[in-house]
């Protein structure tokens, strides 16, 4: 394949999958990897670097939107960047260590439990009960915007917060993923945050995680920008895109449709991840 | 609630989304530069990218000169490294946000952070 037919087909699955990530909220990190692999036959270490850049494209742009509704939780985002960056480093270095048959099948499971865990509902509200005495030291407690003004809410389960986002980091760096929906989970089920600050707080920490293993990756040669760039762009032009159509579609059943891609992808992934051609 | 409750609309932090978003920008432009460059010279070459070959290694110096001698190349890689820092320059402000608000806790954390990302820009080598 030429390097124009190349950039132009990477560039239009990429808008689809950032259009598709942010119209479904589940981001369309977690698609290019397999895009790239399946759909192109690309080496996955190439894959997981140029999904890694993009992840940081969105998240970064989006991550300003946010702050200025007055959802995300600074303090919260901070304290938890430790764990998702410790785990970021580990991360790519494991993805120099392991092999990509591993990371495949990896990658398959997580593309399923990602499919299966996007169909949970979350807990609108946060907690009111006593805080974790941690959440206590560092003031993590705060206030969300609601209809009826601002709503108070206390933080629990930090230490097992913080594991959690070590998890989603490692992961983030071995998989080039956002890792948001582990993120989100953490701080849902663990932390007990209200389900908008829970997002957007990921959101916050998502280009953070996947810069600090980018680095990492960039020094290695997986961040091959013929491959890179035009997926970035691709993505920032589909979010950017979704978030303008957000209000007209039915998110419903694009979730579902989404739902069903990634499980066809993850099914693809760990067959061929098992049989050694990935 | 004092007024740390609303640090979502702390101007400083409206401050660092606006260079957050600049910084994405930016970054895009540069790389697209490069890619448009990219296309106009070698539009119909056919590299494998089936087996990686570690060729696109590289680190900041390299890219600094590369760009220098007008390389398309390096300039796409500008513009992902562009992209790379923006979330770094991002928690190096927070830090000084923190520093003035004399949140010495904070102060700490980020710090922390900071130069855990500082770590992997430069390679994530010992």
């Amino acid at each position: 394949m030429t390097i124009l037919l190349l950039t132009v087909l990477l560039a239009l699955g990429s808008i689809l999958a950032g259009l598709l990530g942010a119209l479904t909220g589940l981001g369309g990190g977690i698609i290019i990897v397999p895009l790239l692999t399946l759909g192109f036959g690309v080496d996955i270490r190439y894959a997981v670097g140029a999904s890694l850049v993009s992840v940081i494209a969105t998240s970064s742009g989006a991550a300003a939107a946010y702050v200025k509704e007055g959802y995300t939780n600074i303090r919260v985002g901070m304290l938890l960047e430790l764990g998702t960056v410790t785990g970021a480093l580990v991360g790519a270095w494991l993805a120099g260590v392991v092999s990509t048959h591993v990371i495949g099948a990896v990658f398959g499971i997580i593309l399923l439990w990602s499919a299966v865990n996007s169909l949970r509902p979350h807990p609108v509200h946060g907690s009111e009960d006593p805080p974790h005495p941690w959440a206590v030291r560092l003031r993590l407690s705060s206030t969300y915007p609601t209809p009826d003004g601002p709503r108070h809410y206390t933080v629990q389960g930090v230490p097992g917060g913080l594991a959690l986002m070590v998890v989603a980091g490692i992961l983030s760096g071995l998989l080039g993923i956002g890792s948001g929906i582990i993120k989100v989970l953490a701080m849902d089920q663990t932390m007990k945050l209200p389900f908008k600050v829970s997002t957007t707080t990921s959101n916050f920490m998502i280009g953070v995680t996947a810069a600090a293993s980018a680095g990492v990756y960039l020094h290695r040669g997986y961040i091959e920008p013929v491959l890179a760039v035009p997926v970035m762009l691709g993505v920032l032009t589909g979010a950017l895109l979704g978030a303008r159509l957000l209000t007209l579609a039915n998110v419903k059943h694009l979730r579902t449709l989404f739902t069903v891609v990634l499980v066809v992808f993850a099914v693809q992934m760990l067959y061929k991840s098992l049989t050694g051609s990935l | 609630m004092t007024g740390k409750q609303l640090e979502g609309h702390d101007p400083m932090e409206l401050v660092i989304g606006k260079i957050l978003r600049w910084g994405v920008v930016v970054a895009a432009s540069v790389g697209a530069l490069g890619v448009v460059g990219e296309l106009i010279i070698r539009a119909a070459a056919t590299p494998d990218f089936r087996h990686f070959s570690g060729d696109a290694a590289t680190g900041l110096p390299a890219i600094v000169v590369g760009v220098a001698q007008g390389h398309s190349r390096a300039m796409m890689q500008l513009g992902i490294a562009l992209l790379i820092a923006t979330p770094i320059v991002r928690v190096g402000l927070s830090l000084v946000a923190f520093a003035r608000e004399q949140d010495r806790t904070y102060v700490i954390i980020t710090a922390m952070v900071f130069v855990l990302l500082l770590y992997g820009l430069l390679g994530g080598s010992v």
